[in-house]
């Protein structure tokens, strides 16, 4: 059995003297899609930011390795585009100022397999057609659907072995969200390891192989999700009885 | 009337002096929200490279080293100054403004201020009181237009400023880095989740403001050939302003308020008493402010996220 892809030991997050995640351990296989259900405020956002280095700080006992490759001595940037992880943020944060193209080109910075680009960029047109209708339209006017599709689909070019997702089906219509679901399966299923986290525990855990629940800053919860979704206690809290 | 072309024309090169060094303030407060007050400082030390490029240049032609005709000198001059610029804007980010990246606007303000007397009086120990003489590198001449008489350094000034906003345009619209640039105007703090060294953005924009002030410094050195340590100083504010006037943080309005700024100020001295013009020039550009506090190509509320 091989070493899982990403591993996560003692996360501390904080926040100036604030600790938002106390301390979590979990794991990601590679080829795996795993999702990490939680209420606002537990440390869904707080724990995907600490993997991509990005904008929080982590307690000195946290260690985090991605690929044998210890996560803490990476600058964002390069987390990005040496370990090609990439992340879809709360709030999708595209480039409203820049079109569409402008905001997929500029994913390709640090790539540097310039070669696998015309491929990346077929798949994402083959997978979100309404982007490539509107690649010339300004990101700022896009409906919030099509802006979280740029959103995934900008992650997939910066860099495609784990994506890191927060919250994929917000302000998503239903079938939008199929579509949307749909589109990360088949991203996964070309190689791209996934790991989400989701209020949304219905649609998470029903996408994903593994879940954990997270409450307040602690792991509470963790096991496949068809055993999740049985579980009294998922039931009660996540899943509405 | 062609008293009126005359003063078109003088109008059209004070902006472009305007215009090119706002650019360095708009393009750095649209990526960091931060004026650099040293811009108008890096202006000075900009013109000082250009001096001593442009005697070292005409030393080498005059010693039969460098066989180059006029044009092709003042060329090779500016395109060098530029580069060599690019990297006072650059020095001046990496010392006064990254240690602070995460400091209050008003210690990065006042850093900047710092900096600022700090080339001026560097400038003033390192080289004396005495004012230095900017050469000739092109040969004066006045052309006739019609009933209007232009100088050739009128027409290069403003020809040279058309060119490098054009190719400003294609840098910010075309390349990578200009792409950043545009990108982290819009949301800073996501830029490096996808693969992009913020710091790297943020020098190539301080280098490309300051090799635009290197360009202004020449352009300016030629038409006003005395240089000496405080000179950055007005000029720089009056450039500031125009960046204000043109909307903070807006490129194309850094442009338009650099000219408008000269055209206010021409227009002022041409029809006021000499000693009038500033006040009642900027009391105009006061006036507009009141109405459009964002200035003409500012927005109202910046759409940009900083978490
Ligand atoms: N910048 C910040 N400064 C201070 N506290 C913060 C900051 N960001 C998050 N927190 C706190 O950390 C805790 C976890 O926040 P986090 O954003 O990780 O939650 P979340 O699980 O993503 O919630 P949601 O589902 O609402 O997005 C919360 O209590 C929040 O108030
Ligand atoms: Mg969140």
């Amino acid at each position: 059995m091989s070493s899982p892809q990403l591993v996560v030991e003692n996360l501390e997050v904080y926040y100036g003297n604030i600790r938002a995640v106390h301390g979590i351990s979990f794991h990601v296989n590679k080829g795996e899609i795993v999702a990490i259900i939680g209420a606002n405020g537990a440390g869904k956002t707080s724990t995907l930011r600490a993997i991509s280095r990005w904008m929080v700080k982590v307690g000195p006992k946290t260690r985090m390795t991605f690929e044998g490759h210890d996560l803490l001595r990476y600058p964002p940037h390069k987390v990005v585009s040496e370990l090609g992880i990439s992340h879809v943020p709360e709030g999708r944060r595209i480039f409203g100022n820049l079109t569409v193209w402008e905001n997929l080109m500029l994913a390709t910075y640090a790539r540097k397999d310039r070669h696998n680009l015309k491929r990346d960029f077929d798949m994402v047109f083959d997978l979100f057609p309404r982007l490539a209708e509107r690649r010339n339209q300004k990101a700022g006017t896009l409906s919030g659907g099509e802006q979280q599709m740029l959103a995934v689909a900008r992650a997939l070019i910066t860099g495609r072995r784990m994506m890191l997702l927060d919250e994929p089906s917000m302000g998503l219509a239903p079938l939008l969200m199929q579509e949307m679901f749909a589109a990360l399966r088949q991203i996964n299923r070309e190689g791209t390891t996934i790991l989400l986290v989701e209020q949304n525990a219905h649609m998470a855990l029903k996408f994903a192989h593994r879940g954990y629940v997270l409450e307040t800053g602690n792991l509470v919860l963790e096991g496949l999700t068809m055993d999740l979704l049985q579980n009294p206690r998922v039931k009660e809290a996540y899943l509405g009885g | 009337m062609s008293q009126i072309a005359q003063q078109v024309f003088n109008a059209l090169q004070l902006g472009s002096f305007y215009a090119l060094i706002a650019l360095g303030y708009s393009m750095v407060y649209s990526i960091l929200m931060l004026f650099n007050f040293a811009h108008g400082d890096v202006f000075m030390v900009a013109t000082y490279i250009g001096y001593f490029v442009a005697v070292g240049l005409l030393g080498l032609v005059a010693a039969s080293m460098l066989p180059l005709p006029s044009w092709a000198l003042f060329v090779l001059t500016l395109v060098l100054t530029m580069f060599l610029a690019s990297f006072v804007g650059i020095l001046v980010e990496l010392v006064a403004y990254r240690p602070l990246r995460d400091a209050p606007r008003a210690s990065a303000a006042i850093t900047g201020l710092m900096v600022g007397i700090f080339m001026e009086t560097g400038v003033l120990a390192l080289l004396g009181a005495s004012r230095k003489d900017f050469p000739a590198l092109i040969p004066p001449q006045t052309f006739q237009l019609g009933p209007i008489y232009v100088t050739n350094l009128k027409i290069l000034t403003l020809g040279m400023t058309l060119l490098l906003l054009v190719l400003l345009y294609l840098l910010i619209h075309h390349t990578k880095l200009g792409m950043a640039m545009r990108a982290m105007s819009f949301d800073y703090a996501v830029v490096p989740l996808l693969g992009i060294p913020m710091n790297t953005v943020i020098s190539f924009t301080f280098a490309l403001g300051s090799a635009l002030a290197g360009a202004a410094g020449i352009l300016y050195g030629m038409s006003y050939p005395v240089l000496d340590p405080y000179m950055g100083v007005i000029i720089g504010w009056k450039a500031f302003v125009a960046a204000i006037l043109g909307g903070r943080g807006s490129i194309f309005g850094a442009v338009v308020g650099g000219f408008m700024l000269g055209a206010i100020e021409i227009l002022v001295a041409a029809t006021m008493p000499s000693t009038m013009r500033d006040l009642i020039a900027y009391s105009i550009v006061l006036l507009i402010l009141t109405f459009r506090p964002y200035g003409l190509f500012g927005e109202e509320y910046s759409a940009r996220l900083r978490l």
